[in-house]
Formats: structure tokens, C-alpha cells, sequence
């Protein structure tokens, strides 16, 4: 496993980008259709609040997110500077780690 | 200035001298017409500078040892026209980037070929000491994806052209993968996933971003990038089904 890290890596990044392509769509058009007629924080919570489908819409959106931008981030610092190794790894996954956290507790906040 | 009619212009030609550090050097060569950038280098070297180190062998797009920096980009220079590339009628001639530089336009290319061998580059034989000759179909998928990347003869080209390689020295490179392709393609060879399992390291073929610098620049037209693609293809099946 450790010996091909750089493969689960590159398999995980693949597969989350599979994940967050139809729900980046997802979320633009619902972006574009809800400013319709203004844009206010009652319609959207109308909207959310509740809702098993924007629970496990916007989840899947932060789980898939938070793998695929820390191993993004990870990639760009290993062939931009000379950073690599251990602390890389850990900073990687505590970028993951803060995105979930962020993003469930907005989840969690609209749902 | 007039080029490529051979009505005795001159080229100006800017040549690299030193190694990692250096300087340019001007030489002022006559043109002619269908003269290479290699007759070009030869005229400095003979009739004006001898102290101006290149290297050749074949002279006819064969051998792979005469490739360097042509106006910034990597070309064979034995089948590479002067009037087609001479801007103005400026050269400036490099040594091949992203290797150590020898002495002025010769390349060091040790760490190439070692790349190729830590690719996993070298044929198993599956039937060592046979004396059969083995039958493989010509038109079978894997004689098709090997015959498309094997005409390589090891140039260094697309390992010069490569971003990857400049970002990370590291970086098997897209000959040496595309080596590796082909001989996990090579139904004769007996050490498939050996052969995967080299290339699906840290900056191996995973670390490849498609840019197809190496396809714009093959001098024999191969697809290194589609090489590799395969090969990542081949290793996350493989990894999958616990085989590397």
C-alpha cells in the first residue's frame, strides 16, 4: 500500500473529480435558477431545510471536495517547490480534514 | 537577409558555450541551400571554432545522438532544415534541456538511459533459452499498442520537451514509459506486472499531465502521452485486482 501511495492517490483524485463534475453542474444550475426573482437566505433554507436529497447532495459535494482539493494541493506544492514527505502528507490531510469540518457544519447548518 | 536559396547569406548563429553556466557565442556561417542545423554545427566546428563540442553519429535521423535546443525547441538537427527554422536568419543552438550539460552542446545523458532501466525498461524473456520462434498475431491488441511506440531510438527529444521532467527530476520520463508500454505489450515478456509495478511509483507514470509535449516534438511521430495513458490505465487495474 505505502509503495503505491502515489496510485490510490491518483485513483482517489480521479474518482472524486468523476463525483464532483454532475454535482458542480448540479449546484450551478440551481445557483442560476434560484437568483431568479432575488436572492434571499429564507428561500434558499426553504429549500434545503429538511431536505434528505440537499443533506446528501451537498455531503457527497464536501466529502468528494475535500479529497480531491487536498490531493490537488499536495500534487501542485510536490512539483512547484521543494516541500515533499511526511509533513506534505500531514498538511495534506489536515487540509481535508478542515475542509470536512468546514463544510458539514454548513451542511449541517442549512439542512 | 535572404535564407534557404542557398545565394550565400549568412546565418547568424548563436551556439552555447560552457556547461550549466555559460554564454552564447556568435558565429557567422554561410547558408545553403538544404543545409541542416547539423552541417551548420559541423561548419563552426571545422572551419571556425575546434574547440566547440557537439556530438553526431549517423547523420540520417537514425542513431538519436545529434538532438539539442534548436531556437528553443528539441530537435534531431541531422533532419532538421536550417531554412525552416532560422528566423531572420538567427540560430541559437542548446544543449537538450533538462539533463546536465557535458560541454557546450553535448548532453549528459547518463541519468536517461538509468531512468530507463529503473522503468523497468529491459525485456524478460518468458522462455528463456527457446529456440521456437514465437508467434504473435499482427493484428492482436497488444502487438497494435506495442508497435505503436516502438520505433523509439532513444533520442532524449520528448525527455527535453517534457514540463514534468522540469518540475521533477524525478520524473521517469516519457521515453522510458513509454519503453515500459511497450514491453507490457510484449506478450513474450514474462514479467507484465514486474514491469507495471516500476512504473507505479512516486513520479512515475501517474505523475504525467498529459501535456503532449513529447508527441508535438517525436521526431518518429510516436505517442508517448498515449503510452503512458495506457500504462495508467494498466497499473490501476492491476493494483485493483492485487497483482502489484
Amino acid at each position: 500500500m505505502t509503495a503505491r501511495v502515489e496510485l490510490w492517490l491518483y485513483l482517489a483524485q480521479r474518482l472524486s473529480a468523476m463525483v464532483l463534475a454532475p454535482l458542480v453542474l448540479g449546484h450551478l444550475i440551481t445557483m442560476v435558477y434560484a437568483i431568479q426573482g432575488g436572492l434571499t437566505a429564507a428561500e434558499i433554507l426553504g429549500r434545503t431545510q429538511g431536505s434528505i436529497f440537499w443533506t446528501a447532495f451537498y455531503g457527497l459535494f464536501v466529502a468528494a471536495a475535500a479529497v480531491h482539493g487536498a490531493i490537488g494541493l499536495r500534487s501542485i506544492v510536490r512539483e512547484m517547490t521543494p516541500w515533499h514527505g511526511a509533513s506534505l502528507n500531514a498538511a495534506a490531510a489536515g487540509f481535508c480534514l478542515l475542509v470536512l469540518v468546514l463544510g458539514f457544519r454548513a451542511v449541517g447548518a442549512v439542512t | 537577409m535572404e535564407t534557404g536559396k542557398g545565394d550565400g547569406g549568412a546565418l547568424i548563429v548563436e551556439v552555447w558555450r560552457g556547461r550549466e553556466e555559460g554564454f552564447f557565442q556568435t558565429y557567422s556561417v554561410p547558408h545553403q541551400e538544404k543545409q541542416t542545423i547539423l552541417d551548420v554545427v559541423s561548419y563552426i566546428q571545422r572551419r571556425l571554432d575546434a574547440t566547440v563540442s557537439y556530438r553526431f553519429a549517423c547523420r540520417i535521423g537514425m542513431c538519436g545522438s545529434c538532438a539539442m535546443m534548436v531556437n528553443g525547441a528539441p530537435r534531431w538537427t541531422c533532419r532538421t532544415h536550417a531554412s525552416k527554422v532560422a528566423k531572420g536568419g538567427k540560430l541559437r543552438l542548446a544543449p537538450l534541456r533538462n539533463l546536465p550539460v557535458i560541454k557546450d552542446l553535448a548532453a549528459d545523458m547518463t541519468v536517461f538511459f538509468d531512468k530507463w532501466q529503473k522503468a523497468g525498461g529491459s525485456f524478460v524473456p518468458s522462455q528463456p533459452g527457446s529456440q521456437e520462434f514465437a508467434v504473435v498475431a499482427p493484428d492482436s491488441k497488444e502487438r497494435k499498442a506495442a508497435s505503436a511506440g516502438i520505433e523509439c531510438i532513444g533520442c532524449a527529444v520528448c525527455y527535453s520537451a517534457c514540463d514534468v521532467v522540469a518540475w521533477n527530476p524525478d520524473y521517469l520520463g516519457p521515453a522510458q514509459l513509454n519503453r515500459a508500454w511497450t514491453l507490457v505489450n510484449d506478450v513474450r515478456d514474462g514479467d507484465r506486472n514486474g514491469h507495471l509495478a516500476a512504473v507505479a511509483v512516486d513520479a512515475g507514470c501517474h505523475a504525467c499531465h498529459s501535456h503532449q509535449n513529447c508527441t508535438v516534438y517525436c521526431p518518429k511521430s510516436l505517442n508517448p502521452t498515449a503510452s503512458i495513458a495506457g500504462l495508467k490505465r494498466a497499473t490501476v487495474l492491476a493494483a485493483l485486482k492485487g497483482e502489484i
